[in-house]
């Protein structure tokens, strides 16, 4: 009997644990299925190329695609530089045991936990009230309301802060995998550390630097909550063409066509075919930074 | 050059890893132009003390070194010593060959650049007077755009030897260089150390006591961080002066 019930569970363990597995491949199953099939028919060149009509509840998402771009482009142009120079400092100058390096990396690891809304109420705060509101007090006496209030800047630098934490780590893990022979090498010509680390250290984390930049705005175009209070805009009749002017988001779009438009079921296939492209768009950027990453990992084993 | 003859001059150098003690005491003097070959067995302290020569120990947390490492009858762990015109002077060959995934022309290119050298044809001149010191002009010559990587292995440690001639050291250290490669490929190396003790200072770590015996002047029989023996290399090998030197040369431990 004993027996028996011990063979049963062996059996079972396999079959429950696969289950649970299969039950995550189902979601994603489902998740795909439902927003294709809600979105195929509404999306169309014109639905990619042209802006709402009617009220919003009709036309197409071009704003909102080239605003999601244009966040993630200053994204990145703000955030890839300042992490990539950290995860420097950390991998390379830093001494593993120093309080320093301690204190920055528990900062980091913080910084990755806090929550979304988080950043997007500190933006609000330091870029547009601090920063913003002085900035207008300094240029113009605070006659002119320009930099005090919600714009694309501010939305991405509040963008880039929530991604920093990805940068940091995926380019110190580049930088770590370049060997160390390469290292020694170079130092044993005469070059100085810094020389070695432009010269040689961080042409071969380049990819890691890119997978970085990648897994971060695919990060970053996916969030809605940092820019809801700094930037993102219901609608705007035309595109933002300064630093200063707001912006419409993928993400952003889907929330006020789902919870803000006077007839939810009129947009409904809006709705699914803006999910689709954003869902289509972070995936694209998903797979390539894993094959980056495979590109990386097949090089370093040479 | 120093006028008794000795280009490195090692006195009382001890090292440590943490509480580690990797080498003992070792005072010895290392002959301008000559061959100096480190044998004893893994763990001995050799590369320990080729390294301590240019300074690339700096590189490893937790070292503690003390005494005196004479280059040109200068110090080396002095203060005020610039550690990058050290290593520039001392060159170092490693065990694994490293080229960096540049091209050949980069990769020789590389020491003379960083040193301020960028014009086309000093560096194109750099890299042929170095590729024919180390025996590879002939191999490459027509493909310097190639990557150093798709070397064979012998070919690529000859790139490096080639690389840390550009940039006109006194000094050659070499760790082990012929240890991954074969037979052939090893062959040539030691041709090439013989041609190049004629204007530069060699210093060789080695397992292969043949080889010490083949391409070296002088011996340094070294044994758990210490100096055991040291002494023109026939001496070394036909009649050592002490137990533990003949009972390695013989085969009989090691």
């Amino acid at each position: 009997m004993r027996k028996l019930g011990r063979k049963l569970l062996g059996l079972s363990i396999p079959l429950f644990s696969g289950l649970c597995a299969f039950f995550i491949v189902l979601i994603v199953l489902i998740v795909m299925g439902e927003t294709i099939i809600g979105g195929w028919s509404t999306l169309s060149w014109e639905f990619l190329s042209t802006g709402p009509k009617e009220g919003m509840t009709e036309g197409g998402i071009y704003p909102a695609i080239i605003g999601t771009f244009l966040l993630v482009v200053i994204m990145s142009i703000a955030g890839v530089p300042i992490g990539t120079i950290t995860a420097i400092y950390l991998s390379e100058y830093a001494s593993q045991k120093s309080i320093l390096a301690r204190m920055i990396r528990f900062a980091v690891n913080t910084l990755a936990g806090v929550p979304a809304i988080v950043f997007g109420l500190f933006g609000l705060g330091f870029f547009i009230q601090f920063v913003g509101t002085g900035m207008d007090k300094v240029l113009s006496g605070g006659a002119e309301l320009k930099w005090g209030q919600p714009n694309i800047l501010w939305a991405s630098l509040t963008m880039a802060l929530l991604t920093l934490p990805v940068v940091i780590v995926s380019v110190e893990e580049a930088i770590k995998a370049v060997p160390r022979e390469l290292r020694e090498a170079s130092l044993a010509l005469g070059a100085t550390k810094w020389e070695t680390i432009r010269k040689v250290v961080l042409p071969n984390s380049i990819t890691g630097i890119l997978t970085g930049g990648i897994l971060a705005v695919s990060r970053g175009a996916g969030e809605v909550a940092p820019i809801l209070f700094t930037g993102a805009a219901y609608f705007l009749p035309h595109l933002p063409s300064a630093l200063s002017d707001q912006f419409m988001e993928l993400g952003y779009h889907i929330y006020i066509m789902t919870t803000q438009s006077p007839d939810v079921e009129a947009t409904r296939g809006i709705q699914y075919a803006t999910t689709l492209v954003l869902l289509v768009l972070t995936f694209a950027l998903n797979f390539s930074a894993m094959f980056l990453r495979y590109k990386i990992r097949t090089r370093t084993a040479r | 050059m120093n006028q008794n003859g000795y280009k490195i001059t090692t006195r009382n150098l001890s090292l440590s890893y943490g509480p580690k003690l990797a080498l003992k005491d070792i005072s010895v003097g290392i002959r301008t132009n000559y061959v100096t070959a480190l044998i004893g067995p893994s763990g001995c302290g050799k590369s320990t003390f080729l390294r301590a020569l240019n300074r690339m120990n700096d590189l490893i947390d937790g070292v503690q070194t003390s005494g005196e490492v004479l280059v040109d009858d200068i110090d080396v762990y002095r203060n005020d010593v610039d550690v990058v015109a050290l290593r520039k002077k001392v060159g170092m060959i490693f065990q694994r060959s490293n080229p960096f995934p540049k091209s050949i022309y980069d990769n020789i290119a590389y020491g003379p650049r960083i040193n301020g050298i960028h014009e086309k044809n000093k560096l194109d001149q750099i890299v042929e007077r170095s590729l024919k010191q180390a025996a590879l002009w002939d191999e490459v010559k027509d493909d310097l755009k190639k990557s150093g990587l798709a070397l064979s292995g012998g070919q690529q440690q000859r790139l490096c030897i080639a690389r840390a001639l550009a940039v006109d050291p006194e000094v050659i250290l070499m760790d082990e260089p012929a240890s991954a490669l074969d037979p052939l490929a090893t062959a040539k190396i030691e041709e090439l150390i013989f041609e190049l003790k004629e204007k530069y200072t060699i210093v060789i770590v080695t397992h292969n006591m043949q080889q010490a015996a083949r391409v070296s002047d002088y011996t340094a029989f070294f044994y758990i961080g210490k100096l055991i023996e040291f002494d023109e290399t026939k001496n070394i090998f036909t009649s050592p002066k002490e137990k533990q030197t003949e009972d390695y040369v013989t085969g009989r431990f090691g």
